[in-house]
């Protein structure tokens, strides 16, 4: 039971990880229809920066303050510069495009920092919050920092005028040009604070699996399937699909196939979704005009 | 990207393009006598990448899906070879169309659920595929199979009939041919019915299933099929390397092969070739200036392609053919006006809403 318990409390940690990038996916597909792949490179690259600043002697939550300006420039470039260029371009060029940028932004980590893997400071205390043995303080930290973003988030959107033209943008942007939202720098502004809530997801999952290149891609395909799970249009959904699929992760890896076959639980959740249901538990189902 | 011009009109009327093929062809055939034994592994790997890249094709430019996972059928493909010839004692040669099977099967199984939906979950599901693939074959429980992360060695293969050749001149033809047997077969089925259906589907779903075509059935045949050239290309790779590992067919392999058919061209048969000289050679250049290089160069050339060439190589050698060959008419019937070039393409239509 203790273990058993453990587990779960540990997959909360992860998953609160996977909802924000999962998060960030939902993000941006409602505003361009495409899921990111290049999400994940880009909060490593966000993630090497927090790194470097810090070792050179930043204190941490400034770093971390930092980073996400950092980051949320780094999305609106990205979105101005790649994406836009693209955007009446058939499908499947889009797809490679995202495809393209991952690709480039990983081999940019690599080649600006190397390929030798770095531990990645937490800033929580290393003994246990509150005596508890359940849970690291990392652990806790994590899920708190992800509640607290969740909560500014939902605050945004939720009641500020801008947060209000943003899902505008993603629901119509026509309608929303027509009454006078400027439709281009909403998405600019989407991709910049999707960028900025993975790179939160990205500091808080390197010191689990340590900072190297291919860091996220085990990590993403978890985000992919949360998102999947959740309904890939679905904000709230992909949160949900997040703890989900980490305490899934864990219990499975744990106590069905071993931790060996842990990542193709993702893939079995991600064909499974597609199976039985393709818009995800809290999605819309798509229909298409003829 | 999707161009509409599939190349039947371009290379059924331009007769310099059937000139080149055998040019090509008897060039490739000849080459091992003048290469050294390097040279000929590389060429070798170039004949195998242009099989797999013709499989991808088939998927992604004629019938518009994107798979990031053909990384795994090509390894489904090598080991398929490697276990058969390790544990069943098989001989090389009945490996070959084994691999093909197991693929074509496999790819026609993953195709059924992941097609039916649009090409993004597609898109999706075969990147996972390819990221879990080498973790799978290490897994503990197949790993007196697979040989786990050792993987497997195979015994180099010698010519039959006690031919005075050696046995990378050997291997090297075995791969020509099967090549030339896949190129001509891909090259009738996009001229068939069948792969008239495939780029109906890919260009109008909605009209191909109102005249009733099946199309969940043939988006998942075309996977199948696209997965067994893949498979065959695995197979005759690991001929080649002799040896099959579960870190060579990661996500970097499956990117590579859509590299290729990106740069090749998308939806043309020749392509197929220029995009394995593009990713058997490129990365090993690029290699000496960083680690990094060669996927920064992938990914710069991806995002560019899209872009600034569209039709890849392929299309580019197209127009400069066309245009010769116009010129080349067009002085020989002494007019000075060019005739409009048989290489132009089709107009294209706009996509509807």
């Amino acid at each position: 039971m203790e273990a058993l318990l453990h587990q779960v409390f540990a997959g909360l940690a992860s998953g609160a990880v996977y909802a924000s990038l999962a998060l960030a996916l939902v993000m941006i597909y409602r505003v361009t229809h495409f899921v990111n792949f290049a999400q994940g490179e880009l909060a490593l690259c966000s993630t090497y920066v927090a790194w470097a600043m810090v070792n050179a002697g930043v204190p941490y939550w400034l770093a971390f303050v930092a980073t996400l300006g950092m980051s949320f420039a780094m999305g609106v470039l990205v979105e101005r510069v790649v994406i836009r260029p693209a955007t009446r371009a058939p499908a499947l060029s889009v797809v490679i495009v995202y495809i393209g940028l991952m690709v480039i932004l990983n081999s940019v980590a690599g080649w600006v920092f190397g390929y030798t893997t770095h531990a990645f400071p937490s800033p929580f205390p290393e003994e246990p919050l509150f005596g508890n043995h359940y849970l690291g303080s990392h652990e806790i930290g994590t899920i708190g920092v992800t509640f607290a973003m969740l909560g500014v988030l939902y605050a945004f959107f939720r009641f500020t005028s801008l947060g209000l033209a943003l899902r505008a943008v993603a629901d119509n942007p026509e309608s929303s040009r027509l009454v006078g939202i400027r439709v281009e720098r909403m998405l600019a502004l989407g991709w910049g604070l999707a960028a900025a809530v993975g790179a939160v997801a990205g500091m808080m999952i390197a010191p689990i699996v340590f900072l190297d290149p291919s860091m996220m891609a085990g990590v993403m395909l978890y985000a992919f399937a949360a998102a999947l799970l959740g309904g890939i249009d679905s904000p709230g959904g992909a949160v949900a699909g997040g703890f989900t699929v980490g305490i899934l992760e864990n219990l499975v890896g744990t106590y069905v196939v071993g931790t060996e076959l842990k990542l193709t639980t993702a893939l079995a959740l991600i064909v499974g979704v597609l199976i039985f249901r393709p818009a995800g538990l809290f999605g819309q189902p798509s229909a298409a005009r003829v | 990207m999707a161009s509409r011009d599939h190349d039947r009109p371009a290379e059924a009327a331009a007769p310099g393009v059937r000139v080149a093929a055998v040019c090509l062809v008897v060039l490739a055939c000849v080459a091992p006598l003048f290469c050294s034994s390097y040279h000929l592994f590389q060429l070798t790997l170039v004949v195998v990448y242009s099989i797999a890249l013709l499989g991808l094709n088939l998927l992604t430019g004629y019938g518009g899906q994107i798979s990031l996972g053909h990384g795994a059928f090509y390894g489904i493909g090598a080991y398929t070879t490697g276990i058969l010839m390790q544990h069943a004692g098989m001989p090389y040669w009945l490996t070959i169309p084994c691999a093909g099977a197991v693929c074509l099967v496999l790819g026609f199984l993953f195709g059924l659920p992941a097609v039916r939906l649009e090409g993004l979950h597609l898109a999706l599901a075969t990147f996972a595929l390819g990221v879990v693939f080498p973790q799978i074959l290490k897994t503990r429980g197949i790993e007196r199979i697979t040989g786990g992360v050792q993987g497997i060695t195979l015994a180099k293969i010698e010519p039959p009939f006690g031919l005075a050749i050696s046995p990378d001149q050997w291997l090297y033809c075995v791969a020509l041919a099967t090549a030339l047997v896949l190129f001509v077969a891909a090259r009738n089925l996009t001229r068939s019915h069948t792969g008239r259906v495939i780029v109906a589907i890919r260009d109008r779903p909605v009209a191909a299933s109102s005249v009733g075509v099946d199309t969940a059935r043939y988006k998942s045949l075309t996977f199948g099929l696209s997965a067994m050239y893949t498979g065959i290309a695995g197979a005759l790779g690991a001929l080649v390397v002799q040896f099959v590992g579960p870190d060579s067919f990661g996500v970097f392999l499956s990117i590579s092969l859509l590299v290729g058919v990106v740069v090749g061209g998308l939806a043309s048969i020749s392509g197929a070739v220029y995009g394995a000289l593009f990713i058997q050679f490129i990365p090993n250049v690029a290699d000496d200036v960083s680690k990094a290089a060669p996927s920064a160069i992938y990914g710069v050339v991806l995002v560019l392609s899209v872009y600034l060439m569209p039709r890849g190589v392929a299309g580019l050698v197209r127009r400069l053919t066309g245009a010769l060959v116009a010129r080349l008419n067009a002085r020989a019937s002494g007019h000075h006006a060019a005739p409009v070039s048989p290489a132009t393409p089709v107009t294209q239509t706009k996509e509807g809403s």
